[in-house]
């Protein structure tokens, strides 16, 4: 609010140096050459934004109502009945787990994972940027791509239990997609391998950022490596870290097509998450309405969890930047 | 149906394309004044064989006909639902298109988008025998099938020989004592190809029409349901099937088609000795190994049917199966429509698709029938068995997914499944339509 407010007064102060009103024709002429400008340079994106986010919303909570095949009309109206039978059903209450439990997991093992290599790699060394390169790769490999790789993979009897075998690690080998109770973190796992890169990127990002003048002061005034680390490059490397949290719980709510390509959310719905959920339960078995429902819920989680990171994690971060950006 | 999925795999870039085209045609009937008449066929054979034979059928029809142009749109199999539902939901069908029957015609029918056929076809619909009833809704004729599929169990010759089997089990009993005798030889017994889900509501349908009797499974098709006993003993029988641990180690993750390692590849490679699967299997194995350890006539597989449950109140003959074939939208020109399906579906055009490696839903078309195990199919079939169609897509297609999710879960953990749990699943879903 604050910071609209401040955006808003200062528009105005400017608004107004720029424009002293001399005659009300000349104002009028500014005022529609100013409309003009907001028309053609707002006006595409907004009627995209309109067009493919907010009316597919509003559709998609309107079908939600319905029991709907997909033929004929809207007819059948069941009110709330699609949310209540999916907020019930056991199979989408384990999807929720499932990506909640990829979250934590994500926050727990890849955030630490990321910001050692990142520190590592932050310092200067001899193939630098093909290390980079190296740890970047696997993230520009499409999704479907990884998906249709790790299968093959980690088929019984297949390259990753072979891998294993050749360590002397033979007890270790499972069947990694096909036992219900493995299945979920393995695909952690490949996501890991497929995410990691990114925030490795991201955070090298962000430490670039931090001025060594501060990591030299401290040095000056005796402080260990460890300590630099921990009072200096972590706090100031906090705004990334708060942004990749943000991308990784909002990635971890939406898997799917991996999911999709490898398990078919199998075995026994182990693997399932909610947009598999939605697809498979309402699209895919042509339940338009009970799939619009579900995509309503997943929508509203991903929109409730964006606002209050936002409000309460990110705010201090890009109220920071803007409110002194303006004054 | 699933016989096209093989076609696919290898055309996936091809059919992106011919999708695209498929957005730019307007489906829209074209009968004119003229005489001149232009029919728009979309079907979901893109490549091979079938697709040859498509448009074979398509030219020398318009030969003899010079008066109707066939405009075929070939669409890939995995967009096809999704397309013809937007096409009829938008009114811009096609004429003639491709139909699996089962609870998604039924869906199509009840929103009275589908041509009632009968006027024209009643005169020689009676040649398709079972096959051409199973297409009608009441005394309607909404669709015409060109093939027909069946599901048995495909197996090893060689696999067979070495662990001591001289002759296909015909009782479950004799099936599970085969399977003993397969561990014994060191050869994995069964392949599965779980991750689809499909495969495994092969089983359980299988044991459904052993258990259910024949009226027993057409009122519960019809009612939407699955409230009679003989489906809680169908789920028994399967536990109690399992409990022998049939199936390849790590069944769960097995997709049934994709790659060496699915359960048609395991089969074909010999690291399995069988499974079950519809008549298209023996094309989808050959596709999955090299030429070089490959018999053409595929030879050194074998066909058995799905065998009796002793003490089983149902049909002990009776075979799971579907078909495929096409049906005219309700702005189609007639009778051209349904001439066209009558030619596709007549004694000698069926004889060139059974040489396209299908069971051609005529029976006059079995002449045509070349693959040894395919022939063992047809003598089967020509014991005029009743065909269920398979459950998952008889029901309306939410009940058929539940259907097919619920006997997964099953699958993962027969043991821990409370009794009952598919078919209170298929009630479950049904009441939620």
């Amino acid at each position: 609010m604050t910071d609209l407010r401040g955006a808003m007064a200062a528009a105005d102060v400017s608004a107004a140096a720029i424009a002293p009103p001399t005659s009300s024709e000349r104002r009028l002429g500014r005022r529609s050459r100013q409309l003009d400008e907001l028309v053609l340079l707002l006006g595409p994106a907004l009627v995209l934004f309109v067009g493919f986010v907010l009316v597919p919303i509003g559709i998609a909570a309107y079908y939600g109502l319905y029991k709907w095949t997909g033929y004929g009309p809207l007819s059948d109206f069941s009110g709330l009945h699609n949310y209540k039978v999916i907020l019930t059903d056991p199979i989408f209450r384990s999807s929720l787990i499932h990506n909640v439990i990829i979250a934590i997991l994500s926050l727990i093992i890849q955030l630490p994972i990321s910001i050692g290599i990142a520190l590592l790699m932050n310092r200067k060394m001899g193939g630098g940027s093909f290390l980079r390169v190296a740890v970047f790769a696997p993230y520009v490999v499409s999704l479907a791509t990884t998906a249709v790789l790790w299968s093959l993979l980690l088929e019984p009897n297949g390259f990753v239990d072979e891998l294993f075998r050749a360590a002397g690690l033979g007890g270790l080998v499972h069947f990694w997609l096909a036992d219900p109770t493995i299945v979920l973190y393995t695909m952690f796992v490949v996501l890991t391998w497929q995410y990691i890169g990114f925030g490795i990127i991201l955070l090298l990002a962000g430490l670039q950022g931090i001025p060594s003048e501060l990591r030299e002061a401290a040095a000056i005034d005796g402080a260990s490596a460890w300590q630099t680390t921990r009072h200096i490059t972590l706090p100031l490397l906090g705004p990334t870290i708060r942004i990749w949290i943000f991308l990784s719980m909002i990635g971890s709510l939406q898997v799917f097509d991996l999911v999709w390509i490898m398990t078919l959310g199998g075995p026994a719905n182990a693997s399932s998450t909610m947009v598999f959920y939605m697809i498979f339960f309402g699209f895919h078995s042509q339940e338009f309405g009970f799939g619009s429902a579900a995509a309503v819920i997943l929508f509203i989680i991903c929109f409730v969890f964006a606002v209050l990171y936002q409000r309460y994690v990110l705010r201090r971060d890009t109220e920071g930047a803007l409110t002194r950006a303006v004054r | 149906m699933r016989s096209t999925r093989k076609y696919l795999a290898a055309v996936a870039a091809a059919a992106a394309a011919l999708t695209l085209a498929a957005c730019g045609s307007s489906g829209s009937p074209s009968g004119s004044s003229n005489g001149k008449v232009t029919l728009t066929w979309w079907s979901n054979a893109t490549s091979g064989q079938l697709l040859a034979v498509f448009r074979g059928l398509i030219s020398s029809y318009e030969k003899a006909h010079p008066n109707v142009t066939i405009s075929y749109v070939p669409i890939q199999n995995e967009q096809y639902d999704t397309k013809i539902q937007s096409a009829l939901q938008g009114h811009k069908q096609p004429d003639i298109f491709f139909q699996r029957g089962g609870g998604f015609m039924a869906t199509q029918v009840k929103s009275g988008q589908l041509a009632d056929l009968s006027p024209y076809i009643k005169s020689w619909v009676g040649e398709l025998g079972g096959s051409g009833e199973a297409w009608q809704t009441g005394s309607t004729q909404y669709g015409v099938p060109y093939d027909l599929h069946t599901v048995g169990f495909w197996y090893r010759k060689d696999l067979f020989a070495k662990a001591g089997i001289t002759g296909a089990p015909t009782t479950l009993t004799d099936l599970e004592s085969d399977v003993a005798k397969l561990k014994a030889a060191g050869v994995a017994p069964i392949a599965v190809g779980s991750k689809d889900q499909w495969p495994d509501a092969f089983y359980w349908d299988y044991f459904a029409v052993r258990e259910c009797s024949t009226s027993v499974l057409q009122a519960a098709v019809k009612s939407d349901n699955a409230n009679d006993s003989c489906f809680s003993k169908a789920e028994s029988d399967l536990k109690g099937f399992m409990a022998t641990n049939p199936f390849v180690p790590g069944f769960l993750s097995v997709p049934a088609q994709q790659g060496a390692g699915s359960s048609a590849g395991q089969v074909a490679s010999g690291k399995a000795a069988m499974e079950l699967q519809g008549d298209w299997d023996p094309s989808v194995m050959q596709a999955l190994v090299p030429a070089s350890t490959w018999q053409s006539d595929t030879s050194q597989i074998g066909w058995f049917p799905f065998p009796s449950v002793p003490g089983a109140a149902g049909s002990q003959s009776a075979m799971l199966g579907g078909s495929d074939g096409n049906s005219c939208s309700v702005t189609a020109p007639e009778p051209a429509c349904a001439d066209f399906l009558e030619y596709l579906s007549s004694s000698t055009n069926q004889v060139k698709l059974a040489g396209a490696n299908l069971l051609p839903a005529n029976p006059a078309g079995s002449s045509g029938v070349t693959l040894p195990a395919d022939q063992d199919v047809m003598n089967f079939t020509k014991t005029k068995p009743y065909v269920q169609e398979y459950l998952d897509l008889a029901y309306p297609t939410s009940v058929g997914t539940a259907l097919d999710a619920a006997v997964a879960t099953f699958f993962a953990n027969p043991a821990k499944a409370v009794s009952g749990s598919v078919a209170t699943a298929i009630n479950q879903a049904a009441a939620r339509q």
